[in-house]
């Protein structure tokens, strides 16, 4: 499906979602939290669209907010979404978790747990993964601060 | 010190620790079984040994300093992730690169494809038993070292792409060495079959065993051979092709069983691939230049690019989030070894230790590529 | 030559001149003891420098040439340095136990060195139950193992000592019934008379088919017996780190390692006394000079024991079950029928006899 094609689609399934333009030839939308499960389980069960390939999973931490980025795709129609969610709270932020939709989220968001904070909701196994379990804080976030292991130029 | 959290602890289940320092491990990984006698009931891997927050490190490196951080994380494929994100920069600033470049690039990408392979050969056997096979597969790989060697000036970790081309041509001896040294590899593929494909005892330790369904493999974000022994046709060079892929003719190695022995047959067919693909190109290589200039501080414009490549072992993702200044807003690399090692737990449960071991060895975990 | 080859008899009738003769024949057992230990010990580090070599040459390198000529002291430099190592010990291993384990397997192993012909009368001990006492002893090695595996209060010790001792007493019963099969064609089981029977031609030869088979289970299964590759899941370097012997260090550690060698040895040795003529020489060249039955007693062990580590470096491990399935789905039954099938051949007169 082309891109103008998808984007009709996906309007109309839900109407809040957003379309940015990232300068990459992919189509980007935003989601709200709380339709977060919903959006992805429809992506990947709905014939037409089919994205049973979920290839990336980033955590992000764009100053104010902190969010997920997901890159789809479909192994029978070889399209591609980039799927988007945000939230502005940074003491405690949380989304469903999509690793019963596609088994390598578990992983991919316990990494993201670790770095960013993000905890995700109904998530078999939420430990950190790279890091010991005393470590404290989350280096990835942009507000990290760490003496002794960082090196700043 | 850590304390171990395993969900399912029965006091007649036996709790061991493989690792992090374990010949059959692969690099520094840690992993813990529950077994029953001989069988096994849960792996859980503990990653973030060698973790050196390659991505963190990015944040403050300009783009020429990116590219040497990438060849330390998978290194048996170094110049493969050093051209992955010059092709992502590359992308972002619309710069066209001369022909030249790209089929080097290429040629390139698939000697060290069959270098890593040969080592994977060498190590599977020594996994399952038969320790000669180490040598033989070592023996191979040195020649490829030393063609490296004579044009990058480094055997392991290559740092021969830059953003826009390459860092100086190759040396005049590249072609005749690598001609000579796909005379002698076509010799020697039959020579690996005869020692380990058609071994009964080698049959019998890899068929039927850690098998891996299409649906699964899809659904765990599997890719490179593991995913094309399961049937997922996956190649990144055939569906999203970079630099000379779309001037060559090649298949792409898939099996249905989705077993150790595929996975292992898998990756012997690709190496006959890729002798095809080095043949095709390898006597005309385009006259040019070696690279196009760029600026000396790369900014790429505001925006979000990713870009895939197929290391040996899988799809290699490079996502950038740029603001427009000199360095990356953030940089995330998708390791093909990161997903593929979540799978372990729902191929091994159940089978035996042995089984374990030889999964692994299909599975071709590089950990520095996981732990990034 | 004037010293008779029977050494026992010859040490003992030297003793006679100064001592009792009851005290002779206890001194020259002790002596000829002695002097077995001091040889086979050496011979053991001499087996593993052959061990090294032949890798070597399988694995398109060298092998050790640097320490001596050829690499000849190098197993000398180690076993000076197990020597000289420290005998670590774990806190919580059952200290008697612990320390007695290698002592099984090195006793075992010397033991059944004892009663080999190395040619014309040179044998330290001529039992008339001699594959009797072989078998026998080869089975107390087991307990070493499983001492050594349980005691040193180690998860994959324990994994590996259980792994080799289901594995060694299953494959004893091949061994025996494959020597049973040779020993329906001699009649008699004390190894000198083995031997003459022989003098008609070697029993491999003798029993043309069933001796055939009987050889290659004996081979296999002497292999497995010996815990070596392909059947060394016992210790699978890539898979538990050491086996059962992971807790032991130096001298210790040097007793399971010299025995696993001597063990091979023994197994080499037993193959070339009852299938290939032990001493005698092929065609029978050189009857007249005895003493090069010495010559080519060990020229024909070494060439099975070449066989052996020939199978260590080439092919893949077998899997524990499938290593038992080996042996009680197909080694057995097969070692059966052919014990009838060489019955039926001596009863019927078909051996061939020169």
């Amino acid at each position: 499906m082309t891109n103008e094609a998808l984007q009709q689609l996906l309007t109309s399934w839900n109407p809040n979602l957003e379309f940015t333009d990232e300068n990459n030839a992919y189509l980007n939308v935003t989601v709200n939290a709380e339709d977060l499960h919903q959006f992805m389980l429809q992506l990947k069960e709905n014939t037409e669209t089919s994205f049973d390939y979920l290839f990336c999973l980033t955590g992000m931490d764009w100053g104010k907010e902190l969010g997920v980025i997901y890159h789809l795709e479909s192994t029978t129609h070889r399209h591609t979404l980039v799927v988007r969610v945000k939230t502005s709270d940074r003491e405690n932020p949380n989304f469903d978790t999509v690793s019963n939709i596609w088994y390598t989220a578990d992983f991919h968001e316990r990494e993201a747990y670790d770095f960013f904070g993000i905890k995700f909701n109904n998530h078999p196994n939420m430990k950190r993964l790279f890091l010991t379990e005393e470590w404290e804080g989350f280096p990835m976030r942009k507000d990290y601060v760490d003496d002794v292991n960082m090196v700043i130029k | 010190m850590e304390t171990i959290t395993t969900t399912n602890f029965k006091s007649e289940e036996y709790f061991i620790n493989m690792g992090p320092q374990h010949p059959a491990t692969h690099g520094v990984l840690r992993l813990l079984l529950t077994i029953d006698g001989e069988i096994i009931k849960k792996v859980e891997p503990d990653l973030g040994y060698i973790h050196r927050s390659i991505e963190k490190m990015c944040e403050r490196d300009s783009y020429q300093q990116i590219v040497h951080l990438t060849d330390r994380m998978d290194y048996l494929s170094s110049h493969i992730n050093n051209e992955a994100v010059c092709l992502t920069v590359e992308k972002a600033l619309e710069l066209e690169v001369p022909e030249r470049v790209k089929v080097i690039r290429t040629i390139l990408g698939e000697l060290t494809r069959i270098a890593s392979h040969c080592l994977w050969w060498g190590v599977m056997g020594m996994d399952v038993g038969a320790l000669t096979t180490y040598f033989y597969g070592f023996r191979d790989r040195e020649m490829i070292n030393d063609i490296f060697e004579e044009t990058c000036g480094a055997r392991l970790t290559m740092n021969y792409n830059v953003p826009g081309g390459l860092m100086f041509d190759i040396h005049p001896n590249f072609v005749n060495r690598t001609k000579e040294f796909i005379k002698h590899f076509k010799t020697k593929i039959p020579e690996y079959d005869r020692l380990l494909t058609g071994n009964v005892i080698f049959e019998k330790r890899t068929k039927g065993v850690g098998v891996l369904t299409k649906e699964d493999a899809i659904s765990f974000g599997a890719s490179g051979p593991v995913a094309r022994a399961s049937g997922y046709s996956c190649d990144v060079r055939k569906h999203h092709p970079y630099s000379a892929y779309n001037q060559v003719n090649f298949n792409e190695a898939l099996a249905t069983e989705g077993d150790t022995f595929a996975r292992y047959q898998v990756r012997i067919q690709e190496l006959w691939e890729s002798i095809s693909i080095i043949e095709q190109l390898i006597d005309n290589i385009p006259e040019g230049d070696h690279k196009v200039a760029t600026n000396a501080v790369i900014k790429l414009p505001k925006g979000e690019y990713y870009q895939k490549v197929e290391t040996a072992r899988g799809e290699l993702g490079v996502f950038v989030v740029s603001t427009g200044t000199k360095n990356p807003y953030r940089m995330k690399f998708r390791s093909p070894g990161f997903s593929n090692l979540s799978l372990l737990n729902h191929i091994s449960v159940g089978g035996k230790i042995g089984d374990l071991v030889a999964t692994m060895a299909t599975l071709d975990l590089v950990i520095p590529d996981i732990d990034r | 030559m004037n010293i008779s080859l029977n050494i026992t008899k010859t040490i003992q009738e030297l003793l006679q001149g100064f001592m009792g003769e009851d005290s002779a024949y206890y001194g020259a057992m002790i002596t000829v003891a002695l002097i077995y230990l001091a040889i086979f010990a050496v011979a053991g580090l001499y087996l593993v420098l052959l061990e090294r070599k032949v890798a070597a040459w399988f694995q398109l390198r060298l092998g050790p040439n640097r320490v001596g000529f050829w690499g000849l002291f190098q197993t000398m430099a180690d076993a000076l340095k197990l020597v000289s190592k420290e005998l670590t010990g774990t806190v919580k291993a059952d200290k008697f136990l612990y320390n007695l384990a290698p002592y099984f397997v090195i006793v075992s192993s010397l033991m059944a060195l004892a009663v080999f012909p190395f040619t014309q009368g040179f044998q330290a001990f001529d039992i008339n139950i001699g594959i009797f006492f072989l078998i026998a002893i080869s089975s107390i090695g087991v307990i070493g193992i499983l001492l050594g595996g349980w005691s040193s209060n180690n998860k994959f010790a324990l994994i590996g000592a259980m792994r080799s001792g289901v594995q060694t007493i299953s494959y004893e019963l091949s061994v025996g019934l494959s020597l049973i099969t040779m020993v329906l064609l001699t009649g008699t089981l004390q190894l000198s008379e083995i031997i003459e029977v022989q003098k008609n031609g070697w029993l491999i030869v003798q029993g043309h088919i069933p001796a055939i088979i009987a050889f290659c289970i004996y081979m296999i299964a002497g292999t497995a017996e010996t815990n070596r590759a392909p059947f060394d899941m016992v210790e699978a370097e890539s898979e538990l780190g050491a086996g059962f012997h992971t807790e032991y260090s130096g001298m210790k550690f040097a007793y399971f390692f010299l025995a696993e060698f001597i063990n091979m040895f023994i197994i080499a040795a037993i193959g070339t006394t009852i299938f290939f003529g032990g001493w005698l020489s092929p065609f029978g060249v050189t009857e007249s000079l005895p003493w090069l039955g010495v010559f080519w007693f060990l020229a024909k062990t070494l060439i099975l024991v070449f066989l052996m580590m020939w199978f260590r470096w080439t092919f893949p491990r077998l899997r524990v079950d499938q290593l038992l399935t080996l042996e009680w789905k197909y080694l057995l039954p097969l070692n059966l029928l052919n014990i009838v099938l060489m019955a039926i051949m001596v009863w019927l007169g078909l051996t061939i006899q020169f």
